[in-house]
């Protein structure tokens, strides 16, 4: 998720014309979505071993 | 949003003042709504925790959260540290006087601005203790708000209010006014409904929940009455909170303010309509607990945009709001096993993300849009994992999670030593057979 963000970020700086700015935060956004999705499937296994 | 506000007039200084002190109806009727979603047998913890958790954020807001939040100019013009990269300053952290020093004599933006800061700490600290529900428990709940009125709060608070990076995104980078957020939705809801996850995450399911074999067990909340009437109560605080923070983050003239207003309205009825109209649809009759959540979560999503965009497109929104809330609720517990007994996760940090959003995409501005997501981006790639960590850093010092005693006989009998209806027959609960 923080990889995503600092992609981000780092096409606000590495990218002035709109478009390719644009597609690279939507880009970073689709990092943090797929970091968001192995959290909550980390988070799902760890429970599901524990459950009583 | 802009490091240098304009001077307020009398008249709107006194009226964003008199919304300021109405708007704590909006905290109050989360706190109902997140002790009616919960069981009786933890509704007194509840309560008093909403309460606690208001009180630890405010005192620690004051003593450690203002000053990182740099809303008081003092002599360093509120900013703490600004880093230069790439030719462009990068306000990341605020810095006023310590202790609030120098309140009565700073300029009446900054008193207000302030004060909202006060409210809305108060308020994103509450959301992650509904989430919380039935095993969170009481002091665990308190420092976890400390956490986030110490640290977290204040940074986002600065960021997107008081002059920070992402607010001067509009000047550094032409991004239409920078990321606009004068409701509060991303520094309190998102804020908030992220907590919320990784409270959930942290302290695990309540026992019975997920049994190992078959769905997921419904435990649904006590009190109907309380979730409701928390609603209409959430109305009037949200109204008031909606038009102060357009008078405070966004300078709107006092003409623009019964727009805010009816905007504010239109998103909440769509958003219940709209989910009234899925659940009697799926299951053949309207759900009282998920109509509540739309409701709130078309207020959420209002105080991202109601200051900005139209009527039409605020019911749009909330239209949108009421159609995702009742799914998403359904997909968190059966698909995903998240048990969140006050739905914060869908209704603060969706319904918010779900605001921001369309603040950007119906703005005027070329480049708005751009700046929304670059703020939607750093709360989940950034807050929330600073957030899971400071979370789960202050676990393994004070455990989230009641022990299985605690949960068993009811939050209120193991923490308060009394119940919140001692003339109740409490239902043995079948979960622990």
């Amino acid at each position: 998720m923080p990889a995503g963000f600092f992609l981000s970020i780092a096409a606000l700086v590495l990218f002035p014309a709109s478009a390719s700015r644009t597609a690279f935060v939507l880009c970073g956004l689709a990092v943090e979505a797929l970091g968001l999705g192995v959290a909550i499937r980390g988070h799902m296994q760890a429970r599901g071993e524990s459950r009583p | 949003m802009t490091p240098t506000a304009p001077a307020m007039t009398d008249a709107a200084f006194a009226l964003a003042l008199a919304l300021l002190l109405v708007a704590p109806l909006a905290i109050a009727g989360v706190a109902l709504i997140n002790t009616g979603l919960g069981r009786s047998r933890s509704a007194a913890q509840a309560l008093l925790g909403n309460l606690a958790i208001v009180a630890v954020a405010a005192i620690v807001f004051a003593l450690v959260g203002a000053t990182l939040a740099g809303s008081l100019p003092g002599a360093s013009g509120g900013a703490g540290h600004i880093y230069q990269a790439a030719g462009k300053p990068w306000n990341w952290i605020g810095y006023s006087p310590f202790l609030l020093g120098g309140l009565a004599a700073a300029p009446a933006h900054s008193q207000l601005a302030l004060l909202f800061e006060f409210l809305a700490v108060a308020l994103a600290a509450l959301i992650p203790w509904g989430s919380g529900a039935d095993r969170f428990r009481l002091t665990s709940g308190c420092a976890a708000a400390a956490v986030l009125a110490a640290i977290v709060f204040p940074l986002l608070a600065h960021w997107v209010w008081a002059g920070g990076w992402l607010s001067q995104l509009g000047v550094n980078f032409s991004l239409g006014a920078g990321f606009l957020d004068p409701g509060g939705a991303a520094t309190v809801h998102v804020l908030g409904g992220l907590s919320a996850l990784a409270v959930i995450w942290i302290a695990g399911p309540r026992k019975g929940k997920f049994p190992k074999e078959g769905l997921a067990t419904a435990l649904p909340g006590h009190n109907a009455v309380y979730i409701l009437f928390g609603c209409i109560v959430s109305l009037v605080g949200w109204l008031a909170w909606n038009l102060a923070g357009a008078l405070i983050w966004l300078h709107a003239p006092l003409a623009a303010l019964p727009v805010t207003a009816v905007n504010t309205l239109l998103s909440a009825s769509a958003a219940l309509a709209a989910t009234f109209a899925v659940t009697r649809i799926r299951f053949g009759k309207p759900d009282a607990s998920l109509c509540a959540n739309a409701w709130l979560a078309g207020l959420v999503a209002s105080s991202a945009c109601a200051a900005l965009v139209t009527p039409g497109q605020s019911l749009a929104v909330g239209f949108i709001a009421g159609i995702v809330t009742p799914l998403l609720v359904e997909v968190l517990e059966l698909a995903v096993s998240i048990d969140d007994p006050s739905g914060a996760i869908t209704v603060h940090a969706a319904g918010g993300l779900l605001g921001l959003f369309a603040a950007g995409l119906f703005a005027s501005q070329p480049g708005q849009l751009l700046a929304q997501l670059i703020g939607i981006a750093t709360l989940l790639g950034l807050v929330l994992p600073l957030v899971y960590l400071l979370f789960w850093l202050l676990n393994r010092v004070l455990a989230f999670r009641v022990d299985p005693d605690g949960e068993r006989i009811g939050m209120d009998l193991h923490e308060l030593g009394g119940g919140a209806y001692p003339e109740f027959v409490i239902h043995r609960d079948e979960s622990y057979r």
